[in-house]
């Protein structure tokens, strides 16, 4: 068994009771990476050196007893729109290639207190609009399941790097699925918390009333006890709520019994693949054979949460993406002339199709003139979806669906067809906009041998029921890395 | 001119709140310093920042409200108003369209004996832009974000003014509410309060607005009078000439004494104003109103009322004092130290007065402390010193807050009033000027003034006049 073969938890125990060094931990890792990520290019960024001496430090840190979290000295990847201290943070965007940011994240400042070691920032689709990962200004990552497909999107790197062992967790951001559909393509474990849980000051923002940091891992333990870390209550994030309890790794009890499940049937229907279908019913299956009260129901506006999450996440991004515009930082256009021009040159060459396109939907339905037909009528829908789900989580402590309608399509296949790609979140999307928290993890592979995601939403604030389900229906199996994946450093 | 025409006048007031840091960061937002020291990712505009709302600013917010018998909106939200500038580092800029703080206020403005309310439509809170500074050497634009974020409030008010005489009342009125609340210093000058001017003309009785124009960069009260004159002859000549007012934003040249356009209503941007999701809604409780309510100062009206109750001042007085609060302030304190308040008028109104005047100086930077001008007043009517040296020793205390009794002190300015020593002086003086003495037995009475002044120059201004005559008077009787 190789190091990589560990869990971030499984890893952290050894590292403590002294039968592997951080060191040896964050060099497999690192050989991992130079052994795949020219492959699978999950990484827009890794520094050896850096990393090694963070190793050594957080060593010293442990023997001397300052980190004695368990995840203190394991070896992490983060989202390249979470800003990181003196190490560059570019969105995968050319307008932020060559930007380092003066500060952390609140959520990176936690894990630098716990004592992990930060081995480099992964790619995604530039400024986190798109699901596949393919409109990174750096070039795509490819999933590790099968090279010739997308990873899912947007924190696409994230969730490769993790399948492919080349980080044992890392840090995604999710505004309409970006943690949970890349965690579903890739066979890992991925958890999107309640809008508010997480602090998002140093997170680039795309939707502001939409994004949350949140942890993509092996499993639901290393999930559970990654968000455990990194959700505080920030005064430097007016959205940022105080819990009245972070204990998430309490609720990692296998123990469904009595627990009632709904299943949305609006998940079920057209558009939905055949044997995504099986293996998520098989998976309700077992944890009604667990003991939970598994029931079918009617969410109701389903097919309203994609153009209203287009219509605010592009109103905000088009607010948000105004500050790139070459006079404090990032890329500048090299020749202009006058301010109007230099701002026009610069952002023209400095974004890509996709983040114009948004910038445009969102400049549009902001205009004065439409919106209240577009802006006020989305957020009117938001609150509609909102009551919808209050309605569901009256009668259920979880809902079970499947994280997207297929596995991972060709790369390619998407960036053709932008309403295709759009479609593919349909059943995270109405989470963000509800601000409720969601997991996807593993649930099968279809006839090709790709993974199937479970999607398990709960009510605000309750992870817990959200974990303890997921954690309950993980024992039911056990976790299957990538063929590449073990092909890496032994 | 044949027809009659009258101005209709609205105004937007910005005014910079006192706050001690911005109004969505920790940064001070103390004037000066060298370039981008008071800055941080937030007010700076860094990716991933985030504002943090200062409650100070709804404090002062809301309490310009009440002061202005605005409604306060308890459930208050900020909205993004979008565009690009260097200036603004976000390229939008963090304000109040749909929910503002305070609406539907008035305040009420006295001209040529007759009042009216002047209608308040809404007060929203916002955060000011940096500062561009174009290097004449390289030819580069350069921004300093020391100002960026430093907390604003607009005042908008209804079109209620026909005449420059209202809008500087109201001016004023806004101006000494705010200080008195200590929310702001209110310097147009030093553009701590701003106010751009909505003007359109119609004729007199005439029920429908014409077309107004937007003028702004008015720094002093004398350019809003003019600007609003120039504006007014302008819109009007324009109307005689059979020509169409533009709706457009105007910039004034005070030293040119005329305005050019900047930009008319065509140009006009959308700025796409949508609800900040990074800012969450202001709740304001009853109970924060009652509490802001509570705290808030006797304003010029009620003082001026009982000035002439408990200290019977002229009006006149009553009003220069009452309108700065920097000298009502300094009025009370000094009374406070158990000094006559009419003589403390006296002071302030004279010396005080004529002392601004000559050094062309703002009465708010007045600085002496409320404790040396008591002791002064104290000393004169001890007859310690005499109200000439007084008037020396306050010139003093007025540049250089000198403690009177201490300075007096070390320049010996303290009254003769040792009578056989002045007898003594007296006696000489009368000796080595027999002339005078001679003019006086005369009949020239006035002679007697001249022996006075000698005295006075032979005690260095020292002797108490009124003294000197008594003594002089029986020195010479006896002769």
């Amino acid at each position: 068994m190789s190091i990589l073969d560990l869990t971030a938890v499984e890893l952290g125990k050894k590292i403590k009771e002294k039968e592997i060094t951080v060191v040896e931990a964050a060099k497999a890792a690192l050989e991992q990476i130079k052994a795949l990520d020219g492959d699978i290019h999950g990484y827009v960024s890794y520094d050896e050196e850096s990393a090694l001496k963070r190793a050594e430090e957080v060593q010293k840190g442990m023997d001397d007893g300052t980190y004695t979290g368990p995840l203190a000295g394991v070896p992490m990847a983060v989202k390249d729109n979470i800003c990181t201290k003196g190490y560059k943070t570019t969105c995968s965007s050319k307008i932020l290639e060559n930007f380092v940011p003066t500060y952390s994240a609140q959520a990176v400042e936690n894990l630098i207190k716990e004592g992990v070691v930060f081995l480099g920032k992964t790619n995604m689709d530039e400024f986190a609009m798109g699901s596949t990962t393919e409109t990174s200004a750096f070039g795509v990552t490819r999933n590790p399941w099968d090279l010739e497909k997308v990873p899912g999107g947007s924190s696409g790197g994230s969730a490769a790097a993790v399948a492919a062992n080349e980080c044992f967790m890392a840090l995604g951001s999710d505004t309409g699925g970006s943690i949970r559909q890349p965690s579903s393509y890739c066979g890992v474990t991925g958890m999107k918390p309640t809008y508010g849980t997480v602090s998002r000051y140093g997170l680039i923002a795309y939707g502001s009333s939409l994004d949350q940091i949140g942890p993509i891992a092996k499993d639901v333990t290393d999930c559970a006890a990654l968000l455990e870390v990194i959700a505080s209550h920030d005064p430097k994030d007016s959205t940022s709520v105080e819990l009245e309890d972070y204990h998430f790794t309490d609720a990692l009890v296998d123990d469904v019994n009595g627990m009632k499940i709904g299943i949305p049937k609006d998940y079920f229907g057209e558009g939905l693949d055949a044997e995504v279908k099986e293996a998520v019913l098989a998976a309700a299956k077992k944890l009604e054979e667990k003991g939970a009260i598994v029931e079918e129901f009617d969410l109701g506006l389903v097919e309203y949460a994609i153009p209203a999450y287009y219509v605010i996440a592009s109103a905000e991004a088009s607010s948000n993406l105004s500050r790139f515009d070459g006079v404090k930082y990032g890329y500048r256009a090299k020749e202009y002339e006058g301010l109007h021009n230099m701002y026009k040159k610069t952002r023209s060459e400095g974004f890509g199709a996709e983040v114009k396109r948004r910038i445009m939907l969102g400049s549009f339905v902001l205009s004065s003139g439409y919106y209240d037909a577009y802006y006020l009528k989305a957020l009117r829908t938001k609150a509609l979806i909102k009551q919808e789900f209050d309605k569901a989580f009256a009668k259920y402590d979880v809902i079970l669906g499947p994280a997207a309608p297929t596995t991972a399509p060709k790369l390619g296949d998407s960036l053709s067809d932008p309403i295709k790609m759009y479609l593919s979140d349909i059943y995270t999307i109405s989470v963000n906009l509800s601000g409720l928290p969601g997991m996807s993890l593993p649930c099968g592979k279809d006839s090709n041998g790709m993974p199937i995601g479970l999607q398990i939403i709960g009510d605000c604030f309750k992870e817990k029921n959200v974990i303890r389900a997921a954690y309950a229906f993980e024992q039911t199996r056990t976790y299957e890395a990538p063929e590449i994946a073990k092909g890496g450093a032994r | 001119m044949s027809k009659q025409y009258e101005a209709v006048i609205g105004l937007e007031v910005h005014v910079e709140l006192a706050t001690k840091t911005k109004i969505f960061c920790g940064c001070s937002t103390e004037f000066g310093g060298a370039p981008n020291t008071h800055t941080c990712p937030v007010c700076t505009g860094m990716p991933g920042s985030l504002p943090v709302l200062n409650k100070q600013v709804v404090e002062y917010a809301a309490a310009v409200g009440l002061a202005t018998n605005c409604e306060i909106t308890q459930n208050c939200k900020f909205d993004r108003k979008n565009y690009f500038y260097p200036d603004n580092p976000q390229n939008y800029q963090i304000s109040q369209l749909y929910l503002p703080i305070c609406r539907n206020g008035k305040v009420e403005i006295e001209v040529e004996g007759q009042k009216k309310d002047v209608r308040i439509h809404e007060i929203h809170m916002e955060e000011d832009a940096g500062k561009l500074v174009h290097d004449p050497w390289t030819g580069d634009s350069l921004v300093d974000f020391n100002r960026s974020g430093v907390p604003l409030i607009e005042i908008v008010s209804e079109p209620d003014m026909r005449s420059a005489e209202e809008v500087i009342a109201y001016l004023e009125k806004l101006r000494l509410i705010i200080q008195y609340l200590g929310a702001s210093d209110c310097k147009l000058q030093e553009g701590s309060m701003r106010a751009d001017v909505n003007l359109s003309v119609r004729e007199a009785g005439a029920d429908k607005f014409g077309t107004r124009t937007e003028m702004k960069n008015l720094n002093s009260f004398k350019a809003i009078s003019r600007a609003i004159e120039g504006e007014m002859n302008r819109q009007i000549d324009l109307i005689e000439a059979g020509e169409q007012v533009v709706q457009e934003t105007r910039r004034w040249d005070d030293t040119k004494g005329a305005s050019y356009a900047m930009r008319s209503k065509e140009d006009a941007q959308d700025y796409r104003y949508f609800p900040d999701p990074d800012l969450v809604p202001v709740e304001i409780s009853d109970e924060w109103i009652a509490k802001i309510k509570e705290a808030q100062p006797e304003f010029r009206d009620e003082k001026k009322v009982r000035y002439k109750e408990e200290y019977d001042l002229p009006d006149y007085d009553i009003d220069i004092i009452t309108g700065s609060k920097h000298l009502a302030d300094l009025f009370e304190a000094t009374i406070a130290l158990g000094t006559e308040p009419k003589e403390v008028s006296n002071w302030l109104m004279g010396e005080t007065m004529r002392l601004v005047n000559e050094s062309n100086m703002d009465i708010d930077d007045v600085s002496f402390t409320p404790e040396h001008l008591a002791k002064l007043i104290e000393m004169i009517a001890k007859s310690e010193i005499n109200r000439k040296v007084g008037k020396e020793v306050f010139e003093k205390i007025f540049k250089e807050d000198v403690d009177p009794a201490a300075y007096v002190e070390e320049y010996g300015l303290k009254s003769m009033n040792d009578e056989g020593a002045l007898r003594k002086t007296i006696e000489e003086i009368v000796e080595n000027n027999p002339k005078s003495v001679e003019d006086y037995k005369a009949g020239k009475k006035k002679a007697i003034g001249f022996l006075v002044g000698q005295t006075m120059k032979a005690t260095q201004g020292k002797a108490d006049p009124g003294i000197v005559n008594k003594i002089l008077n029986e020195i010479l009787a006896q002769i």
